[in-house]
């Protein structure tokens, strides 16, 4: 075969054993890591990384996932955009996020314009060839996406595209995780740091974590040998009783991050307050969209109904993005929640933690 | 009057049952197909066939892009249809031809796709015995949509979905994804350089030489459509009350067609196929039905993937490269590109 195997490098199989091993070996004490972000959910459950690990290693998903931590007044406002005719352009999975006036799924077989983008830069083309219709891009996503939504801004500023708005909803994962370690029901010993979103800030971003709280950490990259990497590095950690940002991701992620992205982030957008499903509103936890740009801000533009208030009736997705509850302890949970129809957003997107649980661990659940 | 007759593209005028229609179907249609008679303006095709068990199938195109590499909505059309019938071994025999034609289609391009059926269904040696043309509003479809039903006259062996039963072998007749993937990169217009091409393709053939090899032993057959991998091998633990266990690095896939699906966000076992099928075969037999079918140019890269299992009955497991197991499940919907 050639060193590969089903297009896995023997080499990484064997690290993973290897490490699954030394793991075993250590015998940590019972331990909770959370990993924060929504693509390392998916691929722990997509390789059964779970099954590799001794009982007293726990992993829990956190709200990295930008679909499932958008609040119901983003969704509301998103629906409500759509419903007066701008074209929404959006990344694919925010499409069938049910919101307390349905989805922009349910919204296009009403009649809306929904399209979906692989890149933000095609929202600008969608708005010059649709030069009488208004655009409206959505701005969902932590650190990995926003830099590239602010350059959209600055490029359409830069072509004055008045047809164009951005609905900006972005958030910020290290305010995020500083709110779950204060919350006096955590129970989180250490955090997988994303991947992604630490190419853009850096490994520095998360060091008050592990000075001010004693929280391990590890920054890990996406293959199943990398997450392995960084639960060893953690079990290190507890094991000598320390914590500090240990970078299992040195071919991407460095010390200060990207800090191009930083400035172009800084450059269109303004630190500001932001509600977070399941968690509330945390401080400086979003971005907004800054006075330099503000011609550019869809929340500028419509004249919308104020957000319909919902019963979350049996759905726990904030105790599951809070790491509080596992999804298959929802009574929802794949009963009257399945990825086919979902009433919470973890069920939704393919980095949902139910989603990934339910798709990939059905079983064991 | 103004007819439209020199205008090149469709309007309402040609589905209006008059002169323009005649004269599309006279000169654009008819000569283009296969299986034309005296008849082919009759009402109902009357046709003699010898078989007394026939197999029936009905199925309805739509794609976007209307030409993708590999193929267009045309091929597909007969292709589907065709392997609907040989996956329940049956030789395919009529076909019959429904469009739904958007107003303001381009003549040339409605020209191609009748081109493309016609060479699809000659080479598959089948007959257009019959067929409807209706043109539609603008806004009111997608440029085309095609519907084709097929006759097909089965042997001594049909295949069914729920006949797959513990210790068979799954096989599949080659690469995944790649129709899935070519016709998204091409929608989306993705600068992804790589040569994807659609696989479509008619599987009668090949699946007669399966049957030949094998007779009885091929338990299952189904061709890996929409859902791809995993909505058939869903549906065959669902309907033969069997599990199933594959093995994620048996499954054969282009580098260039998981790099996509990585890239992208989706999941490469979900994605559509339109010339690869999956078979349940009797273990005993498996080998003389994999030779066979790495002997035919269409199964050259078939391989076994897993195998049938009688615990977890209606669920499929996957094998992980790590060596660690997990749920392939049925695909929810819309295959839809992830953020991060």
């Amino acid at each position: 075969m050639g060193g590969t195997r089903g297009g896995f490098l023997v080499s990484v199989i064997a690290r993973c054993q290897e490490l699954a091993q030394l793991i075993a070996e250590a015998d940590p004490p019972p331990l909770t890591i959370m990993e924060v972000c929504g693509t390392h959910s998916h691929e722990i459950a997509r390789y059964g990384l779970a099954q590799l690990l001794p009982d007293q290693v726990r992993l829990i998903s956190g709200p990295g996932c930008p679909v499932c931590v958008t609040a119901d007044a983003d969704l509301d406002a998103i629906v409500q955009i759509a419903q007066q005719g701008a074209i929404i352009a959006t990344f694919g999975d925010m499409v069938r996020v049910p919101g307390p006036r349905g989805s922009l799924a349910d919204a296009r077989a009403a009649g809306a314009d929904v399209r979906v983008l692989y890149s933000p830069m095609q929202s600008l083309e969608v708005a010059r060839q649709n030069p009488d219709r208004e655009v409206v891009l959505l701005g969902i996503g932590f650190e990995t996406t926003a830099p590239s939504i602010a350059v959209t801004i600055s490029d359409a500023a830069g072509e004055d595209l008045k047809s164009f708005s951005v609905h900006c909803a972005h958030k910020l994962i290290p305010p995020a995780m500083a709110a779950l370690v204060v919350d006096p029901e955590c129970r989180i010993d250490a955090f997988l740091c994303p991947g992604h979103v630490s190419t853009i800030i850096g490994t520095q971003a998360y060091d008050f974590l592990a000075e001010d709280y004693g929280i391990a950490c590890a920054v890990a990259g996406f293959g199943p040998s990398d997450i392995m990497e960084a639960i060893y590095a953690i079990v290190g950690q507890i094991k000598g009783a320390t914590s500090y940002v240990h970078n299992a991701y040195t071919r991407a992620v460095q010390v200060l991050g990207n800090t191009v992205a930083q400035a172009q982030m800084a450059a269109v957008f303004e630190v500001a307050d932001a509600e977070w499903r399941g968690l509330g509103t945390i401080p400086a936890s979003g971005l907004r969209i800054g006075d330099e740009y503000t011609v550019f801000d869809a929340r500028n533009r419509y004249e919308l109904e104020p957000p319909i208030e919902r019963d979350p009736g049996p759905c726990i997705c904030g105790d599951v993005l809070q790491g509080k509850a596992l999804p298959t302890d929802c009574p929802a949970f794949g009963s009257a929640c399945t990825p086919q129809s979902p009433i919470g957003p973890c069920m939704v997107s393919s980095e949902g933690s139910c989603a990934a649980v339910f798709k990939y661990q059905r079983q064991q659940g | 009057m103004n007819t439209g007759k020199n205008s090149e593209t469709i309007n309402l005028g040609h589905g209006s049952g008059g002169a323009m229609m005649q004269e599309l179907i006279a000169q654009e249609l008819l000569p283009a197909l296969p299986g034309q008679s005296p008849q082919a303006l009759e009402d109902a095709a009357t046709i003699s066939i010898a078989a007394d068990r026939l197999a029936f199938t009905t199925d309805s195109f739509t794609v976007q892009p209307l030409v993708f590499p590999g193929g267009d909505i045309g091929t597909l059309a007969v292709h589907g249809t065709i392997n609907d019938l040989a996956m329940r071994g049956a030789t395919p025999r009529f076909l019959s031809l429904g469009l739904i034609i958007e107003e303001g289609l381009a003549l040339a391009l409605l020209r191609q796709i009748i081109k493309s059926i016609g060479a699809a269904a000659r080479e598959a040696d089948v007959n257009i015995v019959t067929g409807d043309t209706k043109v539609v509003g603008h806004g009111s479809a997608d440029g085309i949509f095609i519907n084709t039903a097929g006759i097909g006259e089965c042997g001594a062996h049909v295949p069914s979905v729920t006949a797959a039963q513990p210790g068979d072998k799954a096989l599949v007749s080659g690469t995944l994804g790649d129709h899935g993937i070519a016709v998204m990169v091409a929608r989306e217009a993705l600068e992804i350089s790589a040569d994807l091409r659609s696989d479509t393709a008619a599987l009668h053939t090949l699946v007669a030489a399966m049957l030949e090899a094998s007779g009885e032993a091929v338990h299952t057959l189904r061709d890996l459509t929409r859902g791809g991998l995993a909505a058939a091998l869903n549906e065959i633990a669902a309907s033969s009350g069997v599990g199933v266990l594959a093995e994620a690095t048996a499954i054969p896939m282009r580098p260039e067609v998981g790099s996509a699906c990585e890239i992208l966000g989706l999941s490469p076992y979900a994605v559509a196929n339109e010339g690869k099928l999956l078979a349940m075969v009797d273990a005993a037999a498996a080998d003389e039905v994999l030779q066979a079918m790495q002997s035919h140019p269409l199964g050259r890269d078939a391989c076994v993937i897993g195998e049938v299992i009688s615990e977890s009955p209606g669920m499929v497991q996957l094998q992980t490269p790590i060596g660690t197991r997990r749920v392939l499940e049925l695909p929810a919907g819309e295959l839809l590109p992830r953020i991060c």
